[in-house]
């Protein structure tokens, strides 16, 4: 039995999510800014072709976008996740094996199909996401995973083929790997394609012809794996479960500057209040907790960027020890003088907090505190994020110089009731 | 001691009566699950959408101004279906007519006009109307 794989994602999809529920922005430049506004992180065909790159700051396109009119949105991360949920949810119809790789792309196992009538499925999927959901998709199909993406591509830029891609035949991959130039390929970034190209290695076809060997040598296992699957020899498989986070990071870019260190202090306790309520979400802890806060590289003024990490006694996801240790690591480092932009949080190897080894000294109380974090979550889920909050993370007052800014975002269509959008009389 | 931690809620079934050693409660074994509206109202959820209406074009088959209404994409629309069409860029609701292989929109409130697009208009379907709900004492 030869495995089979389709990588499915949603063209321009937070653009495409927009337009599902604003027809006036049909053929119209769309693009949708990332965290705070900071840089295009989506575009439509007609923004691409206005010369708009991907990750542009918005500060070198604001004209531009006035002058051509372009559609400028904040991201709106919780439309986006609802409209990736029924898109998965339609996969299931077609594949009984789905690996939800991102936010817009998923893996679909497509052994069990008949590799005659793979194409055909690809199309039907394609037609039913677009019919129910509204958001148009590309599908590639492979016999691994690497081959899958590398269709996938194919089928984005080469409009003939109407959105399906399928490379299961030899003779597919004859014809389209030379065309391909090596950054198409899953794997292989700007360092891999620096030492490609000292072999002459200019295509995926080039990459599939090396000797696995010698991949080794000069891109670890990783490179090997690489030319394995370009062969059709599947080495990645599909990951239907999500694997245990092995880490977990809460950053964010301030609406304005920050100066003070009262103010950092309470930015990175909302950080940390954040960052507690993902952990115990996943049922996880840790025992230590990295700070880091830097300047802008926009701004004129002196620059600085800088972190340190605190350690627990023992591994915890109290909210308020990791309050406490974000504020006691934030004086560790700060320094005035220094008008500061982006600051958060970040810890990695987690913990089941069943396994991790009790401190010896100054134990923390976990019945005390699991109990009180049990009541915060409970609070919260029932009331809406942060009705219940240390008081250290600040008071709606003194947040607005550091929450993030959604200026321009669009309503949350499909989660909240009074969000939903109105119909009228045309 | 395991810290508690919060999953997604679990719904259990309620049960009458507390457990005791003595005579059991005769409706244990019938208990159902508590009505749930969005089981009535959504067919088909990853390609149902709910909207709120504005305007009177759509009384005469009962959809009132400020009702909320549920769209789903997933069906074709038959003659007499309200849907929602984006008439060039413009979403509203209109009745779909079909006859003899020719469809058309219209109105839904007998004291408006008939209803011209005109005759290049660009015109989409986006999904037909399913339920509508009405709340009093807000």
């Amino acid at each position: 039995m030869t495995r089979s794989f389709a990588l499915i994602d949603g063209n321009s999809f937070y653009c495409s999510c927009e337009r599902v529920f604003d027809p006036r922005l049909r053929r119209r430049p769309v693009i949708v800014l990332s965290n705070n506004d900071g840089c295009a992180v989506a575009r439509t065909a007609e923004a691409k072709a206005l010369g708009i790159k991907m990750g542009a700051p918005m500060f070198t396109i604001r004209e531009l976008c006035k002058r051509e009119g372009v559609v400028v949105f904040s991201s709106n991360y919780t439309l986006y996740g609802d409209m990736s949920r029924r898109m998965n949810t339609v996969y299931e119809r077609f594949a009984s094996d789905i690996e939800v790789y991102s936010i817009d792309e998923s893996f679909l196992d497509m052994t069990p199909v008949a590799p005659g009538q793979r194409a055909e499925m690809g199309r039907d999927l394609r037609s039913t996401v677009s019919t129910w959901t509204g958001v148009p998709t590309c599908v590639g199909i492979g016999p691994t995973k690497t081959l899958a993406k590398l269709a996938n591509k194919i089928a984005k830029s080469t409009p003939q083929l109407r959105g399906v891609c399928d490379l299961t035949s030899d003779e597919a991959r004859r014809e389209w790997l030379p065309l391909l130039a090596l950054e198409n390929v899953w794997g292989i970034g700007r360092a891999s394609q620096a030492k490609l190209g000292t072999f002459g290695c200019k295509t995926a076809a080039d990459v599939a012809a090396l000797d696995p060997k010698l991949a080794r040598k000069t891109l670890t296992v990783v490179g090997e794996r690489i030319v394995h699957e370009l062969r059709g020899q599947p080495c990645i498989d599909l990951e239907t479960v999500a694997p245990t986070r092995k880490g977990c990071a809460v950053t964010r870019s301030f609406a304005g500057r920050v100066e003070s260190l009262e103010m950092m202090q309470e930015a990175l306790a909302a950080h940390a209040t954040r960052l507690g309520e993902k952990l115990r979400h996943h049922g996880l802890a840790t025992d230590h907790v990295t700070v880091f806060f830097h300047t802008s590289p926009f701004d004129n003024g002196p620059s600085r960027s800088v972190s340190t990490t605190v350690d627990f006694p023992e591994a915890t996801n109290d909210t308020l020890v990791l309050v406490r240790s974000a504020k006691w690591g934030a004086r560790r480092i700060w320094k005035s003088g220094y008008r500061y932009s982006k600051a958060g949080l970040m810890t990695v190897d987690l913990v089941a907090p069943e396994f991790s080894q009790r401190a010896l000294i100054g134990p923390l109380d976990r019945e005390k505190s699991g109990r009180l974090m049990v009541a915060l979550d409970a609070c919260n889920q029932k009331l809406g994020r942060g009705v219940v909050f240390p008081a250290a993370a600040g008071i709606a007052r003194q947040k607005k110089a550091w929450i993030t800014k959604f200026d321009m975002r669009s309503p949350r269509y499909t989660t909240r009731i009074d969000e939903v959008p109105v119909v009228g009389k045309a | 001691m395991l810290p508690a931690v919060l999953g997604p809620p679990i719904f259990l079934p309620f049960y009458l009566k507390a457990v005791r050693a003595g005579f059991p409660s005769p409706a244990d074994d019938y208990l159902d699950a508590p009505i749930d509206l969005s089981r009535t109202l959504i067919q088909n959820a990853p390609a149902t959408f709910v909207m709120t209406v504005a305007g009177d074009s759509a009384i005469d088959v009962g959809i009132f101004d400020g009702s909320l209404i549920t769209v789903d994409r997933s069906l074709l629309p038959r003659d007499g279906d309200a849907v929602v069409v984006d008439v060039n860029g413009e979403r509203s609701i209109k009745i779909f007519r079909i006859a003899g292989g020719r469809s058309s929109l219209a109105f839904g409130n007998r004291r408006y006009p008939d209803y011209d697009p005109g005759r290049d208009a660009q015109i989409e379907i986006f999904g037909v109307v399913t339920n509508t709900v009405r709340r009093f004492r807000r």
